[in-house]
């Protein structure tokens, strides 16, 4: 997993709320045995008219050149439905470093952070506020003080994450490296 | 102290505790499939490991699979590569895999329970979300993600975190008409597709005690839809009951020791939740959605909503966004409206319950001309018992036709589809666009709704089938 400490970066506004992982990609993407190359398909049915690559959706926001960044903004309740990771990967894969909401479905959370996405909960107004901004505005992630900071105003929220996802994080090491320095605990736990 | 259901299995179950971090749980049976396991293999692989306890795996496949003739090759490339990648996965790793062609293959929640492998008491993973579904036998059971899916591979453990506890305390009796996934669905419709997020979920009350096992499981399997954890119902007769004697429940030289176990399972009197409801089951009538996220539902003679009057802006959007995408009015009742397709299965309501339920209400008649049909059993084992209890002489003669195994139209991953702009009546549990196929829209209701539109081809309430 890729460390994570500060990132500077436009971001791309997608004010839908309940966005679930169906439309994050849709299951008839699911049929691929490795974590690569889901970013193509990332939004799939908003993204392309008839499922077709040469026919782009004008006004869906991946297909605006003017918005481009690592940072997704998303409406709440981003990540609900079904559990399936690919929906991290494709995030990832299209290269967003960090998903910002108002709230999150606890799986993507999960799922987020298990590959080094951040997943970002911040107030409803301070959604708003980001929602309000021009194209060119840019945010930063301070993964170290928890902060997300609106560069061109100064305004910044603190945001919270469990201690030990953050170090996990600013390490870039997993919970596999972790549970598989305690497998002898875990050995005797069994014996019990 | 007082516990909850919850906290007696959890507390069993953790290893240790990270300082200011997560509990490190262990996991008692780890359920896979084709979809989401392959990048955990090669996970583990990669670090050069082996699967920690193989014997605690069970392995199928389910969501990819073509449910006609299943003897032959899988016609779909990447599908049969998905599948013959579990094949090889599992043989290396010394994982029983009831594959296709398999006495013992269905869809993994619905195998799990009658194969007698769920049991009270156990913590139970699988990367799917309706992992949910093994709580209604007082099992903490919830649905995990690939690289969690490969930690339980790699250590039989998973970092988590304690989640908050809810419970819903339904009490009174079920209307004519009324069954289990009435209730869920009504409740989802009530505190939203992520009311109970952060929580999870126990459901309690008179109720719950009257259903079926089979009647619970469609209850707990919808959990998630809430965004919930995970839901459990506290074991009692008929769990035990429906156990006794399954292929892999414990034997005559354990079940005394084990059922004295189970007994112990249930909430404390005073046992404390952070979010308590009270429902009242004979409020509750037959339920329809009509929107593209399961909390989006309403009694079957309701209406849509009103859009202008819905206070909050954002949900405002959600819903006119819905109503557009299902080709649905603001303010209009669903009843009378033609329906496509009757969608019949998935892992919330195609077990041989459902079923007799289902053939119970059409026996003797026959579909509409203007709908398909599809009837898609659970498991193999569920097939087998609809031709021994001749259902599907009955399915037949209505013009409903019988696939195999499999999740099928629920998620539209094999040929099951439904064409773009079309309704289908589905008994699965999710309504999300383009979830039966690009363009499809759904309505979920229970298996008697379903089979009430099937004879219709119409929405209808199945109260008018109802003596
Ligand atoms: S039936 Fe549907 S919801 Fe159930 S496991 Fe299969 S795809 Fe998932």
């Amino acid at each position: 997993m890729q460390a994570f400490t500060i990132l500077t970066s436009r971001f791309v506004p997608l004010p839908i709320e309940n966005v679930d992982t169906d439309q994050i990609i849709p299951a008839r993407f699911l049929k691929a045995t490795t974590k690569q190359g889901f970013g193509k398909n990332l939004f799939r049915d908003w993204r392309y008219e008839n499922n077709d690559e040469t026919k782009p959706k004008a006004d869906f926001v991946l297909n605006k050149p003017e918005y481009s960044g690592e940072i997704l903004v998303a409406g709440k309740n981003f990540g609900c439905g079904s559990s399936r990771e690919h929906a991290a990967w494709s995030i990832l894969d299209y290269g967003f470093r960090v998903v910002v909401s108002s709230f999150f479905a606890d799986i993507f959370s999960n799922n987020a952070l298990n590959n080094g996405v951040v997943p970002i909960t911040v107030s409803d107004d301070f959604l708003e506020k980001i929602f309000a901004l021009d194209n060119t505005a840019t945010l930063t992630v301070h993964l170290d003080a928890q902060e997300l900071i609106i560069d061109t105003t100064g305004e910044k929220e603190h945001f919270d994450i469990n201690p030990y996802k953050k170090t996990c994080l600013l390490n870039g090491y997993d919970d596999i490296d972790y549970l598989l320095s305690i497998k002898e605990e875990i050995v005797e736990f069994e014996k019990r | 102290m007082a516990k909850t259901l919850f906290d007696k299995i959890w507390d069993k179950h953790i290893v240790k505790t990270i300082e200011n971090g997560p509990s490190v749980l262990y996991i008692d049976k780890h359920f896979i499939h084709e979809v989401t396991s392959p990048q955990a293999f090669q996970g583990i692989e990669k670090r050069g490991l082996k699967v920690f306890r193989p014997q605690q795996v069970v392995a199928t496949a389910d969501h990819n699979v073509p449910t006609i003739n299943q003897h032959l090759p899988i016609k779909d490339e990447l599908s049969r590569l998905q599948v013959n990648q579990l094949i090889e996965n599992c043989a290396r790793h010394d994982i029983e895999l009831y594959g296709l062609g398999h006495p013992f293959q269905g869809i993994v929640h619905v195998i799990g329970p009658e194969l007698g492998i769920t049991q009270p008491g156990m913590t139970i993973v699988c990367g799917d979300s309706h992992t949910s579904t093994h709580g209604a036998f007082g099992s903490i059971a919830f649905g995990i993600g690939t690289s969690e899916v490969e930690m339980v591979f790699a250590s039989q453990c998973l970092l988590q975190s304690r989640p908050k506890l809810m419970r819903f305390n339904i009490e009174g009796k079920l209307n004519k008409g009324v069954v289990s996934k009435d209730i869920i669905l009504y409740i989802i419709s009530k505190i939203s597709a992520s009311g109970a997020t952060g929580y999870f979920v126990e459901y309690a009350g008179s109720a719950m005690r009257e259903l079926s096992m089979e009647a619970r499981m469609t209850i707990c399997n919808m959990s998630i839809e809430m965004g919930a954890r995970g839901g459990m119902i506290a074991p009692d007769e008929k769990t035990f009951e429906y156990i006794k004697g399954r292929q892999f429940a414990p034997g005559n030289g354990q079940w005394d020791k084990k059922l004295a176990e189970w007994q112990e399972l249930y909430t404390d009197a005073d046992a404390v939740f952070d979010v308590e409801i009270d429902i009242n089951a004979s409020g509750i009538e037959p339920m329809i959605t009509y929107g593209t996220n399961p909390g989006l539902g309403i009694p079957i003679k309701g209406s849509t909503p009103v859009t202008e009057s819905i206070p909050d802006e954002g949900e405002r959007k959600n819903i006119i966004k819905a109503l557009e995408y299902m080709g649905l009015e603001a303010g209009k009742p669903l009843l009378g409206m033609p329906v496509q397709h009757v969608f019949i299965g998935s892992c919330t309501n195609s077990r041989i319950e459902d079923l007799r339920e289902v053939a119970a209400l059409i026996k003797g008649k026959t579909k509409s001309p203007l709908v398909h049909v599809m009837i898609v059993p659970g498991s193999q084992q569920v097939a087998r018992q609809v031709k021994e209890e001749g259902l599907d002489k009955i399915f037949a003669a209505a013009g409903f036709e019988i696939r195999q195994a499999g999740c099928s139209a629920c998620l539209g991953m094999n040929e099951d589809k439904i064409p773009a702009g079309e309704y289908c009546i589905s008994t699965s549990n999710r309504n999300f666009e383009g979830r039966q196929g690009a363009g499809a829209r759904t309505l979920l209701a229970s298996p008697l709704t379903a089979a009430a539109a099937a004879l219709t081809g119409v929405v209808t309430d199945v109260r008018e089938f109802l003596s």
